[in-house]
């Protein structure tokens, strides 16, 4: 059980930071930044959807 | 610069991460989900699932199948577990070519491709590893997929600082909580790899296993390699199959004995844990040694490698190599010469549990045709004859 709580706080995590990363792009003033943005984005997302 | 200009700089970036994100994606979906085919030789006669041994595990990525091939004549039975570590390939192809060719006159065999399945849909982190490999044959080519030492993180996660093992409370790396072959003897409800070697644990006590035979391969830095690991129950058996093979095969493997103190792995544990005897094979596989060169697919096939050659020249390898390498079908081939081998020598031992085996190609077999040779083609088997890994 802890195993599954520790889990879903996990996912709870990787979205609420993909969020932020999503935010940030959207924000940001250069296209430098949303290039690093959109990169580090994608593993989070990749987590996110259980693609590994 | 205007808002229509940003707004453009912004979908074009969002366009390319979304592309980024589709074919990663895609290709690790693919490598997750690849089918594996499995035609069952004139020997199987029965298809059975671990979960049968604990319900738990129905419906999770470990509920392997089990390929049963009854003897006409009864006896002891022989349990064969191929994928404990599954980026070993030649510890799958080996019992694969078992259940696609052998004929059991005597006894059962018992035989697990994906004993951790869910080490199969997942490669090593950072290793650049390919997500599978192709094993050529006359029609066509059979993929598998390439797999890892560990159950998939999507399976089971997280992993705790130290990994306390069940039940000896020895303290073991971390990450081989998802290590199968350090979670024997395992337990029901603990973890997703406990509960797989605990159904393990349980089919070998229910079904009498008599041998219980846990295929790998090794990397050449490591000491155990080219051996039979026995528990002190088999060291009988395996001294005389060792001696067997070397003599009559033509290739040099060694008896190794399992330390009484080291625990969660199956030469232990199940001989520990069950009548079973227990014995774990191992051959050489440089693609797993830390000095490897590119970890393509067809270094993982040849085995050959000159950084590996050149840690040879420098002692630091267990096992020679050189510039022939080590073939997937020299390592196939010394595996099921090796299981023949273990099969004749029990019987003679213990004529009372007789497992006679017949039709599984041999180490000279392997080499002459190659792996491929001895792949059933899917396409052409009778309804209800095929599974899938």
């Amino acid at each position: 059980m802890p195993m599954v709580i520790v889990t879903a706080l996990y996912y709870v995590m990787v979205a609420y930071v993909s969020l932020l990363l999503i935010w940030s792009l959207v924000k940001s003033p250069r296209w430098e930044r949303d290039v690093l943005y959109i990169l580090v984005l994608i593993p989070f997302l990749l987590r996110l959807f259980r693609l590994k | 610069m205007s808002v229509h200009l940003v707004l453009a700089r912004k979908l074009l970036v969002a366009a390319l991460g979304l592309w980024l994100f589709a074919a990663a994606g895609l290709s690790f979906y693919r490598s997750r989900h690849l089918p594996e085919p499995v035609v069952l030789g004139p020997g199987v006669t029965a298809v059975r699932q671990l979960s049968e041994f604990l319900p738990a595990l129905k419906g999770t990525a470990n509920d392997c199948h089990l390929y049963v091939l009854d003897g006409k004549e009864p006896g002891g039975t022989v349990l064969l577990l191929g994928g404990s570590h599954a980026e070993e390939p030649a510890g799958r192809l080996a019992p694969w070519l078992v259940v696609e060719n052998a004929v059991v006159q005597r006894g059962r065999l018992i035989v697990a491709l994906s004993a951790n399945r869910s080490a199969t849909t997942v490669t090593r982190p950072n290793g650049a590893y390919p997500p599978d490999f192709q094993i050529p044959t006359a029609w066509g080519a059979q993929t598998f997929r390439m797999g890892d030492r560990w159950s998939n993180p999507l399976d089971q996660w997280p992993d705790p600082e130290v990994y306390i093992h069940y039940p000896s409370g020895q303290n073991l790396a971390y990450v081989d909580i998802r290590n199968l072959n350090r979670a024997w003897p395992g337990r029901a409800h603990g973890t997703l790899t406990e509960q797989t070697t605990h159904a393990f644990m349980e089919l070998i006590r229910r079904e009498q296993v008599d041998v219980a035979i846990d295929l790998h391969e090794a990397e050449l830095q490591y000491p155990v390699i080219s051996a039979v690991v026995t528990h002190q129950k088999g060291q009988e058996l395996a001294t005389m199959v060792t001696m067997m093979l070397t003599d009559m095969e033509g290739f040099n493997i060694k008896t190794e004995f399992s330390p009484p103190n080291l625990h969660g792995l199956s030469h232990r544990e199940i001989g520990d844990f069950s009548p079973a005897v227990s014995l774990l094979f191992e051959t050489p596989e440089p693609f797993l040694d830390a000095t490897r060169g590119i970890t393509s697919r067809e270094r993982l096939l040849t085995g050959q490698d000159e950084f590996v050659m050149h840690a040879g020249r420098h002692g630091l390898l267990f096992e020679k190599i050189d510039e022939k390498g080590w073939p997937i079908a020299v390592r196939v081939g010394r595996h099921t010469s090796s299981i023949c081998q273990v099969c004749e020598t029990w019987t003679e031992s213990r004529p009372d549990r007789p497992v006679a085996v017949t039709g599984v190609p041999k180490y000279a077999d392997v080499i002459k045709n190659g792996v491929g040779y001895y792949l059933r083609n899917p396409q052409g088997a009778e309804a209800g004859r095929v599974y899938y890994e």
